[in-house]
């Protein structure tokens, strides 16, 4: 009991930070500190939340499908560019600085051409969503492969395994965990990409409708957008996680032992 | 009582391994002989490692061929099982799939593979542990498990790499009583590197002592101390001997 007491304080914590600010920014508008056409109320914020709430579903749906799509496209290129790169280090070394330079690239300034060429529809937003989200994958899906233990590779070397039994039995599981790590940060990007790419031309998606309740100055809806984002990036992590505990069972017991 | 080429299960002749300008080993034979235990001792960077390696068929000797029964096998993996000094079970696989591996990559199917492996966990002592991770066995267990591995790669002649060196003193010496019960039992042939040599006279029935450099086999010292040999052998004056031929 005494042992569980820290670990619920240290769950709780974010959420009382949270509640704080919350409370900070209610009173601030309440107290009419901040204009309400500055800063709208917490209160406000949930009411354009519900009341929005079929329509933001109806956006957010476009945008899920596009940062999911873009996604899965993402991790499958990751995987077979990783794969193919891990297997040929002349590949690996012509590609990785090619790799480094496609992510200096500014999204904003690629978004707009990707309209030009593939038009309004889902297609540019997807594109978008691939060319943001592979990188960390492959990156990670890379040192995964790398950190394979050689003296492992060696055993099974010496038990006659090819190169294919190799990486199914020792490199894949291997770079089982790194790969989870790279698709967490690519699962926040895809949103966040989807989003910029509907921004910057479109007719539906959470992004669009962002920038037509922009241009009515309708912060409270501004806000509820935000919020919903937030909240579809979270649920895309937290469904990561959940899938690394389904494949890396080993994992989940090392912890419950401590 | 040296082993004649023609008995021999594992034989080496005439090996030699160079590394640029700097000869690791020269014109080394063995022979052993089916259900021998053979200790190679020797100082580090003698060459122990790399003589395991061409004989596992790692390694391509710049001279020299090994042969398991009378087939030729020098730099071809796969026939002779190699057990290293870290237990390398993979912590992502349960015990039973870890052991299950070699079967698996000779082409066994899965449910077959793991069958087998299972059915060796009550005499190797690992009852209990199949579907647990590796992380959640002792020390002692995890090389048993390696072991059995081992066994299961083996065609009937496996090399130990410094196995027990990684346990302490008290898990060792149980491991080495259990140990010499289940190779009566198991009948593996095996050839084995330590530099401990308390443990060479101990389980062996002939050491072969590497050494020079390039490492090349000094002497060769058949161990008669007729098995199973008692508890208390380590304190005989006998064993005392055995451990001056080796300093020699």
């Amino acid at each position: 009991m005494t042992k569980r007491l820290p670990s619920i304080i240290s769950k709780l914590s974010p959420l009382i930070a949270l509640a704080v600010m919350v409370l900070v920014w209610g009173t601030a508008t309440g107290l009419q500190w901040v204009p309400a056409f500055m800063l709208p109320s917490p209160q406000a914020v949930v009411k354009a939340f519900v009341t929005d709430f079929p329509l933001l579903m109806q956006h957010a749906s476009v945008t899920l499908t596009e940062a999911s799509i873009g996604l899965l496209l993402g991790v499958v290129l990751a995987f077979l560019l990783a794969t193919l790169m891990d297997c040929f280090s002349g590949l690996y070394q012509a590609l990785y600085p090619l790799l480094v330079v496609t992510q200096t690239i500014p999204t904003i300034a690629i978004a707009p051409l990707l309209v030009l060429w593939q038009g309004f529809g889902m297609a540019p937003k997807i594109t978008l969503v691939v060319i943001t989200t592979f990188f960390p994958i492959t990156v990670s899906l890379l040192d995964g492969y790398r950190d394979a233990d050689a003296d492992a590779i060696r055993l099974l070397h010496s038990m006659g395994a090819g190169r294919m039994q190799i990486f199914r039995y020792i490199k894949f599981p291997s770079a089982l965990g790194s790969f989870f790590a790279g698709l967490k940060v690519s699962a926040s990007y895809a949103v966040v990409g989807a989003v910029v790419a509907e921004w910057l031309g479109g007719f539906e998606g959470l992004g669009v409708y962002m920038t037509r309740v922009q241009k009515a100055y309708a912060f409270d809806r501004m806000f509820s957008v935000i919020l919903l984002i937030v909240l579809i990036s979270l649920l895309l992590m937290w469904g990561v996680t959940l899938l690394r505990k389904l494949s890396m069972p080993w994992t989940k017991k090392e912890k419950e032992t401590k | 009582m040296p082993i004649s080429p023609d008995t021999a299960l594992l034989r080496a002749e005439g090996i030699a391994k160079r590394f640029g300008d700097n000869t690791v080993l020269s014109d080394v034979d063995l022979a052993i002989g089916k259900g021998e235990l053979v200790c190679l001792i020797g100082v580090s960077g003698s060459g122990k490692t790399t003589l395991f390696n061409i004989l596992s068929g790692l390694m391509q000797p710049d001279a020299g061929r090994v042969y398991l029964r009378d087939e030729e096998i020098t730099g071809r993996p796969g026939k002779i099982s190699y057990m290293l000094q870290k237990d390398l079970l993979l912590p992502y696989r349960t015990v039973v799939d870890n052991v299950a591996l070699p079967l698996l990559i000779r082409g066994t199917p899965k449910k077959e593979a793991r069958e087998k492996a299972a059915s060796y966990f009550g005499k190797f002592g690992l009852s209990g542990t199949e579907n647990k991770y590796p992380d959640k066995l002792s020390g002692g267990m995890r090389q048993r498990a390696a072991l059995l591995r081992t066994y299961l790669a083996s065609d009937g002649v496996a090399l130990l790499d410094e196995p027990f060196s990684a346990l302490d003193a008290i898990t060792k010496s149980a491991v080495h009583e259990w140990y010499l019960d289940i190779m009566r039992e198991i009948e593996l042939t095996t050839l084995f590197i330590t530099h401990d040599m308390d443990e060479a006279v101990k389980l062996s029935d002939r050491i072969y002592v590497l050494s020079g450099h390039p490492g090349r086999i000094a002497r060769e010292i058949p161990v008669t101390e007729p098995r199973p040999r008692a508890h208390d052998f380590s304190l005989t004056p006998e064993f005392l001997a055995y451990k001056r031929q080796l300093v020699l």
